[in-house]
């Protein structure tokens, strides 16, 4: 059965500003949240740096302090680091073999299509046991 | 020996039974972490490699100090540091093709 990852509307409308703000270079950061039964409920979407500036249109490294900021929030806030999101500017919202390649498990991998004309396509995506992905659904959470 | 917590983090921590931290005593960065693999059989092979030193994917921090750009595994550590596991957090849209790279699951992979 898929897994779902729950998302509130104001944290999409956030991935697909930012994916906008950086467009043509890609944007990436990390999901804050709690981990249920059939999947992961989104908290907090945060943008991290890109430290890959000599392939930024096609690339994302996030930068480790960016990283352990957000772990340290997560930790202070009783929930936890659930996964990355990151845009592919004028590409498709699935997996390169570049995420594939550098992926890790136990983790939701957020892909945000992107266009000169803004977010064109939000999906998620979760390794399974023979490192390949499988998709993830994405559902809005609800605003209470 | 100083009292410090390593903090595990999320996709490692099948080999901690979920644990985000685990205390250890140690000396250095690279006892504690001995400690680590000691403690949670298998972890270290994740962030170490052949040569003990952290994987191309891995960075090792001792507070907000990356152990690269300290003293390595040698890095002294005292009571109440924080030792955090951070996985390199990478990838990409489009391929160019022709480059090699080291996957965070230790297979190579050739784009």
């Amino acid at each position: 059965m898929a897994q779902v990852l729950s998302l509130h509307a104001a944290e999409r409308r956030q991935l697909a500003a930012w994916a906008c703000d950086a467009y043509p270079h890609e944007a990436c950061g990390l999901m804050l949240g709690v981990s249920e039964a059939d999947g992961v409920r989104v908290l907090e979407v945060r943008r991290a740096r890109n430290l890959n500036v000599e392939r930024a249109r096609d690339r994302y490294d996030i930068d480790p302090a960016d990283y352990l900021a957000a772990e340290r929030e997560a930790t202070a806030r009783g929930c936890e680091l659930v996964g990355v999101w990151h845009t592919h500017p004028d590409h498709p919202a699935r997996p390169s073999p570049t995420d594939l390649a550098l992926a890790w498990p136990g983790w939701s991998y957020v892909i945000a299509a992107v266009t000169a004309a803004g977010m064109t396509e939000l999906r998620a995506w979760r390794l399974n046991g023979g490192h390949q992905f499988d998709e993830e659904s994405i559902e809005e959470a609800d605003p209470s | 020996m100083s009292h410090i917590v390593i903090r595990i983090p999320t996709p490692l921590r099948g080999h901690t039974a979920g644990a985000d931290e685990v205390p250890v005593e140690a000396r250095s960065v690279g006892e504690a972490l001995a400690r680590l693999g000691e403690l949670h059989p298998g972890i270290l092979e994740r962030v170490l490699d052949g040569d003990g030193q952290p994987r191309q994917f891995v960075n090792i921090f001792l507070g907000s100090g990356n152990v690269r750009a300290l003293d390595g595994m040698n890095t002294p550590v005292r009571d109440g540091d924080v030792l955090a596991i951070i996985p390199a957090v990478a990838g990409g849209g489009h391929e160019s093709g022709g480059c090699k790279t080291e996957s965070p699951s230790g297979t190579d992979y050739r784009a």
